[in-house]
C-alpha cells in the first residue's frame, strides 16, 4: 500500500508499523472516577466496520510521525492521512 | 592525560575506507559532526531565527540545505546538524549556547556510519537498493529509508553524489550491501 | 529439419542443445520448443496424472504440456516451458514425469485405469485409513503425479530486489502496448514498458499482418528502436509484471541472465521489481483456447495460433500435412499463412457444422477423424493440427483485486470489468478488442485519458492496420464417442470429469475447480478454465456468465522462490549489528552469540578452558572477585529532552520520576495499558531538562516507538522531544569490588563513593575524551557503566583491559551477566514475558497509585491482584548435587502432572559458581508466603523431576551492601 504522508508525499507502507483504531487517541484520565470501566472499555472494545476505519500508523523507517489513516479496509483505499498529533489536539488532547 | 583514546572508524578502520566498483565509489566518510536540532514547543520562530543568524538551515521537509553548517530535515520540527568533526568534534557544546531553552540538542556524530556515493547514474545504482525516487527527487532531496532491513538516511547531495547515512552498528552489513550491489552493475 | 523460409531467428549462428541426451542445433531467437519442432521432436512430456504423450500445445506462457528440466546440477530448473526457454548455446534439458524414457513410460499404465482416476480420487481413494496417509498413500502419489525434480543442491545463482517509479506502466509490448508506449514516450511521460517476451512485439511477430504499410514485425521492431532511444522510457524485455497490489505496486520479474548458460559474475539470474506507478495500461494481449474431442492431447494437435506462430516468427513447420480445426476467422489466418509457405492444409469449419471426432498416433499425431456436416467421417493423415476456439483476453493481472471478469458475447469471452483495479485501463487483445487497429488505437487513446489524469499532454498518432472482426460461433466441446477429451491439459482434466463434478453436485465453479483440480496446476488454466466453464454451463443448461468465473492471484506466471528470497540468503539473510568491541572480543576469540541483529560476546574463553562453563564461572567469580567488565552497549538509550520531560517519564514509567534530582540515576518500571509490564531500565536526569532512558537490548525500538506514541498521540501539547542515541556511545559496564580503582587510572575526575555515590551519574573525561558515567550495577557488585563517543569503544575496551591487569579483571560475556543477575533476583527477558505484571515479579509497591501513568490502572483490575496469583521467587534444588531445567513446572509432592496441579514455572535458570548449586527464578502461585517450602519441578519434555525449594530471589547479598561499597 501506499501511504499519502501529510509531509512527505507517498511512501510504502513497509515504512510503517501498523497500530490500531485511531480511537486510542481518547486515553481515559486514570484519576478520575470509574477510571477501571473506561479503561476496560479503552483497553479491549473495538469496532470492526466493514469499510472506513481510522487508524495510527506510525511511520519508523521515516520520520517517526504518528499518522492518522483513514482506510476502507475491504477495498485498501486510503482517503486521508492526518499528523496524529493535530488530529489528538483537534479531538481535545493536550498535556 | 596518558594516551588519549585513538578513533576508528565504523567499519573499523584508521583510515576512512573507500572502494571503486566500476562506476561507483563507495568512501566511508567519518569527518563530519552530527547533532540534531529540535525545536522545544512552540519555539520554533524562535530557533528559525536564530538557526538563521547561525548560518545554520532548517530546511522542509525531505530536503537537505547548505550553508556554515549542513542540515537536514529528520520530522517535524526536527533536523540533522552537520558540520566538520575537525572543528565541531564536540558539536552540542557548539549548538546548546545558540539556542539556549529555545530548542533540544543530542549528539549523533557516532551514532552513523556515513557512506558518499558517487557515480554517474545515482538511479540505476540506488534502485537496487532502495525505494526513494531519486530520478523525481534531484540535488537536496533528503530522506529516510530502508536499505536492506537497515533505516538509512538518503540525502542527494548533487547530480552524482548521495550521503547514505546508516546506523554504525550495522556498517559492514551496509558496506556488503552497496558493494554488492555495485557488483550487480558490472 | 522442419525449417521452412522466414521468421526471426538468425540463421546465420547455430546453437547446439541437447534435449534427453540427444544433440540437436537451434539458432538465435529460437526457444526451446521451436528448436525442437524445427528437428522433428513433437514428443515433449508426459501428462501429470495419465502419463498421457504430450507435447507442445502454444507458443508463449501459458504452456501446459511442454514442461521440463532445464539445466543441470545445482542450476536445475524442475517446471520450465519449453515454449519461454531461450535457447542458447550448451543449453541441456530433460522430459520430467516419465521413467525409465519419455518415449517408454512405465506409468502410463495410469492411462489404462483411468476409471480409477476420475476427478475427486484423491478425495474417495485415500480416505481411509487415516493413518496410510503419511507413510503410504502420499509418497505412491508423489511418484507418481509429479512434475520435475529438485536438484536439493543450493542454487548458486544470486537474486536482486529492486525498486522502479513511473508515471504509466505498460504490460505487454505487443502492438496496443507498443501504441500506447509511443504515444506516452513522445509526451515526456516516465514510462516502463515490461514484456515477458525476449523480443517485443507480441502477436505482430508471429502474424503477417501489415501496420502502417510495413509488416507488423519491422513496425514493432522500429518502434522498440524508437523507444530506446528516449531517456524517459525504461525497455523491460524477458520480464513479467507478475501481480498488481495496492495502490499503483506491481511485482515485476526480470530475468536478466536466464538467456546465459550462466550468469556473468557479481550478476544477478533474476531480478523481482516493486514498480510504483501512478497509472497503468494492461496490454497483455489474449489466448487462445481449444475445442475439446476425444484424444485431443497428442503430440502435434496445438492451437492454431501457435502452429501460425511457429512458421512465421520461427521458420518451423511442425509437419508437411496440417489441419485446422476453427471455429473463428482468426483460425483461417492459420490456413492462410500455412498455405503461403507451400504447407498441404485441410480446414475443418466448426461454423459450418463439421467437426474433428478423433486422432490417433501413440507418440505423436498421425491422422484425426473429420465429421463433416454434410454426412460421413473421413481419416486425413497429418502431422500437426490446428485448433482455435477464439481467444480469452489475458486479463489475469486486472482480476488481482478480485475484479469479476464480465461476459462478452460479441468474443465468446470474459473481458476485464471496469475499474477492476484503480489506475489500471486494458487496452488491446486484453480488453477483447482483437483487431490489430483496435490494438494501436486503444493503446493510443488509453494512454492519451491516463496521462490527461496526470496534467500531461499526449496526442495519437497511429497507423492503419486491419480491423477484421472475429467472427466466431461458440463450440466448446465435440459431442462425440465415448473417450476422453482434455479441458485442462496441464492437470488431466476431460469433459468427463466436469461432467462427474455436475453429477456428484459440485457445480459452482469454485467447487468445479477444486474438485476437479481444473486450472490449478501452474499454468492457472490459462487454456483450459473457460473451456471447463463452458462445460459446465452446457450440462447445467445456464448461460457462461450465469456459471460464473473464478478469478487469478498473483504471480502470472511461477516465480522462482529464489527471486523472492532475494540476497536475503545465509550470512545475508539479516543485517548484524556490531558492538564497539567487537573487534577486540573477535581477537580474543570470544564466542558471540546472536541478540536480535546484534553479535554480543557470550563467553571469552581463555586458554586450557574446554567448557563454556569455566569460563563463564570464572567470568564470574573473578568479577565478583575483583573486578569485570562487559560492554552493554546494546542496551537501548533514547535522548528525552523538554521541560515536560520529568512529567512526561512520570506518565510513561510506573514509579515516580519527577521527583528525580539532576546527576541522579533510577531504575524505572514500563507498564503498558494493559497492566502488563512491558519493559524496565535505568533513566538518568543530566540536565534540568535533559534524560537518558536505557532499555532492554531487545525493547529498544518498541519501547522508542512507545514513547513517540506517547508525547505524539496521547499528549500532544507536552514540551518533550526525543531521539535514540544507542549507536552513539559504547558503553561498558565495570563491576566488582576493585571497579572503582580500575576506573580511578582512567577517568580524570574524583569518582570517590562521596563525590559519585550510588545512582549517580554525570559528564565527565577518560584521558581527555568526553565521556558519561552512571553508578549503576545489573551484577549486584559496586558497579559503573561508562560511555565513551562511538568511535572510541574499541580503544576504550583495549584501556579498560590494560588497566584492569593488576587487579586481573575479566572480560565477561552475556553467560556471566545472566547469572549474576538471576544470583541477584534481577528479572530479565524471561521474567518481562508480556504476561507478568508488576506484582508478579515482586515490584508491586513500585506502582505509583498518587499519579496518572500507562497501565497504572489497568495493573490494578481483579485477577491481576489476587493474592493467590503468580509472585517471582528463588529456586534451589534440595540435593545441590541435581540441576534444574527452565520451563520445567512446580508440582507438589506425589501430585500428578496434569495441568490441574500446575503451580508455576522456573523462568531462569543458571549454576550459580558462587554458591556452587544450581539456581532459578520462577513464577509460583502465591509464591511470596511460601518460602521455605519443598516441591517438585518437573520438565516432562526434558525428563526431569527435582525436589527444589522455594526461597529469596535474592541469593547473593540480599541487602545490596555491596553495590553502595
Amino acid at each position: 500500500m501506499i501511504i499519502h504522508h501529510p509531509l512527505l508525499g507517498p511512501r510504502d507502507s513497509q515504512e510503517f508499523v501498523y497500530l490500531g483504531d485511531a480511537a486510542l487517541i481518547h486515553r481515559p484520565d486514570g484519576m478520575a472516577e470509574g477510571a477501571l470501566d473506561k479503561f476496560i472499555d479503552y483497553t479491549y472494545l473495538r469496532d470492526n466496520p466493514a469499510g472506513q476505519h481510522r487508524e495510527l500508523w506510525y511511520h519508523e523507517q521515516g520520520d517517526r510521525s504518528w499518522l492518522v489513516v483513514t482506510r476502507n479496509i475491504v477495498s485498501h483505499e486510503i482517503t486521508a492521512v492526518e499528523l496524529a498529533r493535530d488530529v489528538a489536539r483537534t479531538e481535545g488532547r493536550s498535556k | 592525560m596518558a594516551n588519549p583514546l585513538k578513533s576508528l572508524s565504523p567499519l573499523g578502520q584508521v583510515a576512512a575506507q573507500s572502494d571503486t566498483i566500476g562506476a561507483v565509489t563507495i568512501t566511508e566518510n567519518p569527518g563530519t559532526a552530527l547533532a540534531s536540532l529540535a525545536a522545544r514547543m512552540g519555539c520554533y520562530a524562535e530557533v528559525a531565527s536564530l538557526a538563521a543568524s547561525a548560518g545554520m538551515p532548517l530546511p522542509g521537509p525531505g530536503r537537505a540545505e547548505t550553508a556554515t553548517y549542513g542540515a537536514f530535515w529528520l520530522g517535524p520540527e526536527q533536523w540533522m546538524i552537520e558540520a566538520p568533526f575537525a572543528t565541531h568534534e564536540d558539536i552540542t557544546a557548539v549548538l546548546k549556547p545558540i539556542y539556549g531553552e529555545a530548542a533540544s540538542i543530542t549528539e549523533q556524530t557516532d551514532a552513523w556510519v556515513r557512506f558518499d556515493v558517487t557515480t554517474s547514474n545515482l538511479s540505476a545504482y540506488f534502485e537496487r537498493l532502495c525505494n526513494f525516487d531519486l530520478h523525481k527527487a534531484g540535488a537536496g532531496a533528503a530522506t529516510r529509508t530502508v536499505i536492506e532491513h537497515l533505516g538509512c538516511y538518503v540525502i542527494r547531495r548533487s547530480d552524482t553524489l548521495v550521503s547514505l547515512l546508516g546506523p554504525r552498528s550495522s556498517a559492514h552489513s551496509l558496506h556488503h550491501a552497496l558493494v554488492t550491489a555495485a557488483k550487480a552493475l558490472l | 529439419m522442419s525449417r521452412i523460409s522466414g521468421g526471426q531467428i538468425d540463421r546465420s549462428k547455430s546453437l547446439r542443445f541437447s534435449f534427453d541426451g540427444v544433440s540437436y542445433n537451434g539458432h538465435p531467437g529460437d526457444t526451446l520448443a521451436s528448436a525442437l519442432l524445427a528437428n522433428n521432436v513433437r514428443l515433449m512430456g508426459r501428462s501429470f496424472k495419465y502419463h498421457r504423450p504430450r507435447g507442445v500445445i502454444s507458443a508463449g506462457s501459458e504452456e501446459p504440456n511442454a514442461i521440463v528440466e532445464l539445466r543441470s546440477g545445482a542450476r536445475q530448473e524442475p517446471n520450465t516451458r519449453a515454449t519461454v526457454i531461450e535457447l542458447f548455446d550448451g543449453l541441456t534439458a530433460q522430459s520430467q514425469n516419465r521413467w525409465p524414457s519419455l518415449k517408454f513410460d512405465a506409468m502410463a499404465i495410469n492411462d489404462r485405469l483411468s476409471p480409477f482416476f476420475a476427478a475427486g480420487f484423491y478425495y474417495k481413494t485415500f480416505m481411509w485409513p487415516a493413518a496410510f496417509w503419511e507413510k503410504i498413500y502420499e509418497p505412491i502419489i508423489r511418484r507418481a503425479a509429479g512434475l520435475g525434480s529438485l536438484s536439493k543442491q543450493d542454487d548458486p545463482d544470486a537474486y536482486d530486489k529492486g525498486f522502479l517509479h513511473c508515471d504509466l506502466l505498460i504490460i505487454g509490448a505487443g502492438p496496443a502496448g507498443l501504441s500506447a508506449a509511443l504515444t506516452a514516450g513522445r509526451a515526456g511521460a516516465r514510462v516502463i514498458l515490461a514484456d515477458e517476451d525476449f523480443r517485443m512485439g507480441g502477436r505482430l511477430n508471429a502474424e503477417t499482418l501489415e501496420v502502417g504499410g510495413t509488416s507488423g514485425a519491422d513496425w514493432a521492431a522500429k518502434a522498440v528502436l524508437e523507444l530506446a532511444t528516449m531517456p524517459n522510457v525504461r525497455l523491460m524485455p524477458r520480464t513479467t509484471v507478475m501481480g498488481a497490489f495496492d495502490h499503483g505496486i506491481y511485482g515485476a520479474v526480470e530475468r536478466v541472465s536466464d538467456h546465459l548458460a550462466q550468469p556473468l559474475p557479481g550478476k544477478p539470474r533474476q531480478i523481482l521489481w516493486r514498480i510504483y506507478t501512478a497509472r497503468t495500461i494492461l496490454a497483455a494481449g489474449a489466448t487462445e483456447r481449444p475445442i475439446a474431442f476425444e484424444n485431443n492431447d497428442r503430440p502435434g494437435i496445438m492451437l492454431a495460433g501457435a502452429l501460425r506462430a511457429y512458421a512465421n516468427r520461427w521458420g518451423v513447420a511442425v509437419g508437411q500435412r496440417v489441419a485446422v480445426f476453427t471455429n473463428n476467422d482468426d483460425g483461417l489466418r492459420t490456413v492462410a499463412d500455412l498455405k503461403a509457405k507451400g504447407l498441404n492444409v485441410t480446414l475443418i469449419d466448426a461454423r459450418k457444422g463439421d467437426e474433428v471426432i478423433d486422432s490417433a498416433g501413440r507418440l505423436g499425431l498421425k491422422s484425426i477423424t473429420i465429421r463433416r456436416a454434410a454426412g460421413g467421417t473421413e481419416t486425413v493423415q497429418v502431422e500437426a493440427l490446428g485448433v482455435s476456439g477464439g481467444w480469452n483476453p489475458n486479463l489475469n493481472i486486472a482480476s488481482n483485486h478480485r475484479g469479476r471478469p464480465v461476459w462478452d458475447d460479441q468474443i465468446a469471452a470474459f473481458i476485464p470489468a471496469p475499474e477492476s483495479i484503480a489506475g489500471l485501463s486494458c487496452v488491446g487483445a486484453a480488453a477483447g478488442a482483437f483487431s490489430t487497429h483496435a490494438a494501436l488505437t486503444t493503446g493510443a487513446s488509453h494512454a492519451i485519458a491516463a496521462l490527461a489524469d496526470l496534467g500531461i499532454t499526449a496526442t495519437a498518432d497511429t497507423p492503419t492496420a486491419e480491423d477484421a472482426p472475429l467472427k466466431l460461433t461458440p463450440a466448446w466441446y465435440v459431442h462425440a464417442g465415448k473417450g476422453r477429451a482434455w479441458v485442462d491439459q496441464q492437470n488431466d482434466v476431460t469433459v468427463k470429469d466436469v461432467k462427474l463434478a455436475k453429477q456428484e453436485g459440485f457445480v459452482s465453479v469454485e467447487h468445479l475447480k477444486r474438485y476437479t483440480t481444473l486450472g490449478m496446476a501452474t499454468d492457472q488454466g490459462k487454456t483450459g478454465n473457460v473451456l471447463g466453464l463452458a462445460v459446465m454451463a452446457e450440462l447445467t443448461g445456464k448461460t457462461i456468465p450465469q456459471t460464473g468465473t473464478t478469478i487469478y492471484r498473483p504471480p502470472y506466471t511461477p516465480v522462482a522462490m529464489g527471486a523472492l528470497g532475494g540476497r536475503a540468503r545465509g550470512a545475508d539473510f539479516k543485517p548484524t549489528r556490531q558492538t564497539p568491541s567487537h573487534k577486540w572480543a573477535e581477537e580474543q576469540g570470544a564466542i558471540f552469540v546472536e541478540v536480535g541483529y546484534w553479535l554480543r560476546t557470550q563467553w571469552l574463553p581463555r586458554a586450557g578452558e574446554t567448557t563454556w562453563r569455566q569460563s563463564v564461572d570464572r567470568e564470574v567469580l573473578q568479577t565478583r572477585k575483583s573486578a569485570g567488565i562487559c560492554d552493554v552497549t546494546t542496551l537501548g538509550k533514547i535522548d528525552i529532552q523538554g521541560t515536560d520531560a520529568g512529567l512526561f517519564l512520570d506518565r510513561v514509567y510506573a514509579n515516580t520520576f519527577g521527583s528525580l534530582a539532576v546527576g541522579k540515576v533510577r531504575y524505572g518500571l514500563m507498564l503498558r495499558e494493559d497492566g502488563m509490564v512491558m519493559d524496565d531500565g535505568t533513566t538518568a536526569r543530566m540536565g534540568q531538562n535533559e534524560y537518558v532512558m536505557t532499555t532492554t537490548t531487545a525493547n529498544a525500538v518498541p519501547v522508542f516507538r512507545h514513547l513517540e506514541y506517547c508525547r505524539q498521540v496521547l499528549w500532544p501539547d507536552l514540551d518533550v522531544q526525543l531521539i535514540s542515541t544507542t549507536e552513539a556511545w559504547a558503553q561498558y559496564s565495570v563491576a566488582g569490588p576493585n571497579a572503582r580503582k580500575l576506573l580511578e587510572k582512567l577517568v580524570d575526575q574524583d569518582i570517590s563513593d562521596a563525590a559519585f555515590p550510588y545512582m549517580a551519574c554525570g559528564a565527565i573525561t577518560v584521558q581527555g575524551t568526553r565521556a558519561r558515567l552512571f553508578r549503576i550495577s545489573f551484577s549486584g557488585e559496586l558497579a559503573y557503566e561508562i560511555a565513551v563517543p562511538t568511535r572510541y569503544g574499541d580503544a576504550m575496551i583495549r584501556a579498560l583491559v590494560e588497566a584492569g591487569r593488576e587487579f586481573d579483571a575479566v572480560v565477561y560475556g552475556t553467560e556471566a551477566l545472566g547469572v549474576m543477575r538471576v544470583e541477584k533476583g534481577h528479572v530479565a527477558g524471561n521474567e518481562l514475558n508480556g504476561q507478568s505484571t508488576a506484582l508478579n515479579m515482586g515490584l508491586g509497591k513500585m506502582v505509583s497509585r498518587k499519579k496518572d501513568s500507562i497501565g497504572m490502572v489497568l495493573s490494578q483490575r481483579e485477577g491481576m491482584t489476587a493474592p493467590n496469583g503468580y509472585r517471582l521467587v528463588g529456586v534451589k534444588p534440595v540435593d545441590p548435587a541435581q540441576s534444574l531445567t527452565a520451563g520445567a513446572h512446580f508440582l507438589a509432592k506425589g501430585a500428578a502432572a496434569v495441568a490441574e496441579n500446575d503451580g508455576g514455572w522456573l523462568t531462569s535458570v543458571v549454576y550459580s559458581p558462587h554458591l556452587g548449586h544450581s539456581i532459578g527464578l520462577g513464577y509460583l502461585k502465591s509464591g511470596d508466603n511460601r518460602k521455605g517450602e519443598r516441591l517438585r519441578s518437573v520438565n516432562l519434555l526434558a525428563k526431569t523431576d527435582v525436589e527444589v525449594e522455594i526461597v529469596s530471589p535474592h541469593f547473593f547479598d540480599p541487602e545490596g551492601e555491596r553495590l553502595r561499597g
